[in-house]
């Protein structure tokens, strides 16, 4: 498992091929890709991410050692950028490598709907006319993560 | 004394990112409630509990987590990674 947190932009593709090109015995690899999107006025100029260094990385790892042991994954990589970031870019990935699809289709949402209510990152939208907004978390959010505590 | 750390508006409101702190108080809600006291900017910031979440030594904790042994305390809204 690997996890990055950075502020540069990152490559979907060359990662997947990396990512890819270390498995041995998986049948199945899904990767979901984050990008920042516009705001509804279509004025964003940057979208600010703040974290907690420290947290955000043990955060990131005991999310991903969860999904690996519960959906029997042979592989898992998080990457998570912070910092200032424009309309279009990627802002995050997630990888699963598992043996059968299935699993790998759970582990990546699984780990989609804890990295986007439990790990410590804070979106801010700044729009070209200088407005910023802190965005709230959304009640569906939470309700995506409750389906996995059974 | 203990770290204190505040992120996003709580951050903003409060003033600070980071501050040494002196504290009696023996759990998170309890550490609130004085930092509540202190003046108007921290009983701006911490006036919704409801959108307070705490972490203690960096690992996600309810608000009524004890902090005895505590080295860093963060207080943050709900997250909004991905």
């Amino acid at each position: 498992m690997e996890i990055r947190v950075q502020p540069e932009r990152f490559d979907m593709g060359a990662e997947l091929n990396r990512f890819s090109a270390a498995q041995d015995g998986a049948g199945a690899i899904v990767s979901f890709s984050g990008i920042v999107r516009d705001v509804a006025s279509g004025d964003l100029s940057v979208m600010e991410i703040e974290h907690y260094p420290g947290m955000t990385e043990k955060a990131l790892a005991k999310i991903g050692a969860e999904a690996i042991a519960r959906f029997s994954l042979s592989d898992a990589f998080i990457l998570h950028r912070f910092g200032k970031l424009a309309a279009n870019e990627p802002i995050m990935m997630v990888l699963t490598a598992a043996r059968h699809r299935d699993m790998a289709f759970q582990g990546a949402e699984f780990l989609m709907d804890y990295l986007k209510s439990r790990a410590p990152f804070w979106k801010k939208e700044i729009t070209t006319k200088g407005d910023a907004d802190w965005v709230d978390a959304k009640d569906v959010d939470e309700v995506a993560l409750k389906r996995w505590s059974t | 004394m203990i770290e204190l750390r505040y992120f996003a508006w709580l951050r903003e409101r409060v003033g600070t990112g980071h501050e040494r702190y002196e504290t009696e108080a023996s759990t998170v809600a309890d550490l609130i409630a004085e930092l509540s006291a202190r003046d108007e900017g921290y009983a701006y910031a911490f006036s919704d509990l409801g959108s307070i979440r705490a972490a203690v030594d960096q690992d996600l904790v309810e608000l009524d987590a004890p902090i005895s042994g505590a080295k860093e305390v963060a207080f943050f809204p709900p997250m909004t990674g991905g």
